[in-house]
């Protein structure tokens, strides 16, 4: 068994998001996933500074770790400067790292987002763009979205963009030697090797859950992990 | 506390920010959704201020989105970012002014970790070179966009059309800011008035004739949370932060949120017609929604720029009623016409819009 508390410190976010904590419960008052989820990093701190292997095993695997937003409000509050967000930033890398994220419900969601936001990094040079933000999958941007989705070519041209043009501006086509050096440094430096990860351990779990999952974002493997919340997260 | 007081404690916080030949790197989710402010604030900045403020063709995302999706590993995220420094290094540039939030958090991260640790940069540099042949000198400054505005804000409200009062009461309009949890909760010294005293938006409203409302919920996250909107069955923990919000802020009958994000004002404005289609309920006067600004749109108002230019179109939540209220002239016709008008369009980065 190896020793997550070694490989956690490995981590530069770890080694300075988490010094002594003292248990005081700041970091949960002011977190909004607390507010929300069934969520407390002061346990998560407290459970981690304690380098118990089997329970660090346990959290790479739970729900838990997958709740935060990352909005680093806890960074700000805790007295002693650490910073509960970037632990968990930390746990997270981890759990992919060694394929724990599909034990749970969040974290199998990782697939959904390597397979939009990350896939579109290195296919657009954008992590978002218009072109997938399609209001069938977004019936929260409303009524308005479905007109702008439908028109934006001309749309953001006529505010005085560059869609899809060449040179600079807004939402350029990224060209193609950038978008090259995007993909070299991602070899270069682990983010491919993560993204072939959150493959490979996702293509096993849908094999064990027995639903289809080819390389697309449409079947049941990712309408599964997108779209399904067992309700029990919450308080 | 008394507003003087407070005055004195956001004194404090004020940071340095270049005063020209800035390096411009855009935002992904303010060029989806707010296209209009990127092209106001080169013009506001090219036209109204004479500033040099370059954009490279070949910049990219800083991957921030990805990295706190936590499928970017925090190595790619800093070589990524390395690259775009790589960049201003090679247009001769050393003032890096990003248009995103998320994107500011993670240079200021960045450049506070390779500070700290040496050695961490000394591998980017290298992992760097082996994937680009790049290399660079790391920013003279760093500035948010908003942070320049605010820099500029006298020189703005200088040239004002407009002023953020009702033109009917002579009373300044109610402002509610949300500066986003990046711009300073993690390193609150990087930011005009830190995490608890927020002044980079306040200060424009203020010289602008706005009256800014101090309520208890002004420092929440708007709910991105990034995985938790990202992915549609955690978008409850998304609507529910904004919803905290929203009724924190509505016994002080605001007229008009102005953000800092790029992310903020979507999720602001969105989460506004949600929550009428599921409840009903409106958090502004006369039963209205309440109006969501970028900062880039609220100056770009303030200098006369058409509404219809400045693309508050693409809201969901309309924007009429502070138009109205400010007196502002628009043609309600124009509003939903996509069709390129003269001068539009023909030199990205460099246009009019007007």
């Amino acid at each position: 068994m190896e020793n997550y508390y070694d490989l956690l410190m490995q981590d530069i976010r770890f080694e300075e998001g988490l010094k002594a904590c003292m248990n005081c419960g700041v970091c949960t008052a002011i977190c909004p996933a607390a507010e929300f989820y069934d969520y407390d990093p002061r346990k998560i701190v407290d459970l981690v500074q304690s380098a118990d292997n089997e329970e660090i095993e346990k959290l790479l695997k739970s729900e838990t770790i997958w709740y935060c937003g990352e909005c680093m409000s806890c960074k700000t509050r805790c007295p002693r400067g650490n910073a509960p967000g970037l632990v968990i930033m930390a746990l997270r890398a981890l759990s992919q790292d060694l394929g724990f994220f599909v034990e749970s419900e969040k974290g199998r969601q990782q697939l959904a987002i390597k397979r939009t936001v990350g896939e579109s990094i290195l296919n657009t040079g954008y992590c978002v763009h218009l072109d997938m933000i399609h209001p069938e999958l977004h019936p929260e941007q409303g009524p308005n979205w479905e007109w702008v989705y439908e028109n934006r070519s001309e749309l953001v041209n006529r505010l005085g963009g560059n869609f899809k043009g060449n040179g600079p501006g807004i939402l350029r086509k990224i060209p193609e030697e950038a978008l090259d050096e995007l993909r070299k440094i991602f070899e270069v430096t682990g983010g491919k090797r993560r993204y072939e990860k959150i493959e490979y351990y996702s293509k096993k779990k849908a094999l064990e859950l027995g639903l289809d999952l080819d390389d697309s974002t449409d079947n049941e493997y990712f309408r599964h992990i997108y779209k399904t919340n067992n309700g029990s997260h919450t308080k | 506390m008394k507003l003087e007081g407070k005055r004195a404690i956001w004194s404090e916080y004020q940071k340095e920010i270049a005063d020209d030949r800035y390096f411009y790197v855009r935002s992904c989710i303010r060029q989806n959704f707010f296209p209009g402010s990127e092209v106001a604030f080169l013009k506001i900045m090219r036209e109204e201020l004479n500033k040099d403020i370059f954009e490279h063709p070949c910049h990219t995302t800083c991957s921030g989105i990805g990295y706190h999706g936590d499928v970017v590993p925090v190595e790619t995220a800093m070589t990524v970012v390395a690259r775009q420094f790589a960049l201003m290094t090679e247009a001769g540039y050393s003032n890096y002014v990003p248009s995103c939030i998320t994107s500011f958090g993670l240079y200021t991260e960045i450049l506070e970790t390779w500070h700290h640790y040496p050695e961490i940069e000394e591998k980017v540099r290298e992992q760097l070179f082996k994937a680009t042949g790049r290399e660079f000198v790391i920013p003279g400054n760093l500035a948010h966009a908003s942070d320049v505005i605010y820099k500029f804000r006298k020189e703005i409200g200088a040239k004002a059309k407009y002023k953020l009062i009702n033109k009917n009461t002579g009373e300044p309009l109610k402002v509610v800011d949300h500066i986003g949890c990046h711009y300073s909760k993690m390193f609150p010294s990087k930011g005009v008035g830190g995490a608890e005293y927020p002044y980079v938006l306040a200060g424009m409203v203020e010289e602008w004739g706005g009256k800014i409302i101090d309520y208890p919920e002004r420092r929440h996250c708007c709910g991105f949370g990034f995985r938790q909107y990202l992915v549609q069955a955690n978008r409850g923990f998304s609507i529910a932060c904004s919803k905290e919000k929203f009724e924190s802020m509505e016994p002080f009958k605001p007229d008009m949120i102005i953000t800092n994000c790029p992310g903020c004002p979507m999720f602001l404005d969105r989460w506004q017609y949600v929550i009428n289609e599921m409840e009903g309920k409106r958090y502004g006067k006369n039963n209205e929604g309440i109006p969501v600004f970028t900062y880039e749109e609220v100056a770009g108002l303030v200098l006369g720029y058409d509404p219809w230019d400045l693309g508050l179109q693409m809201h969901q939540t309309d924007c009429e009623p502070v138009l109205d209220k400010m007196g502002i002239e628009y043609d309600p016709e124009e509003k939903n016409n996509t069709s390129t008008r003269a001068g539009m369009g023909k030199t990205p980065g460099f246009v009019n819009v007007r």
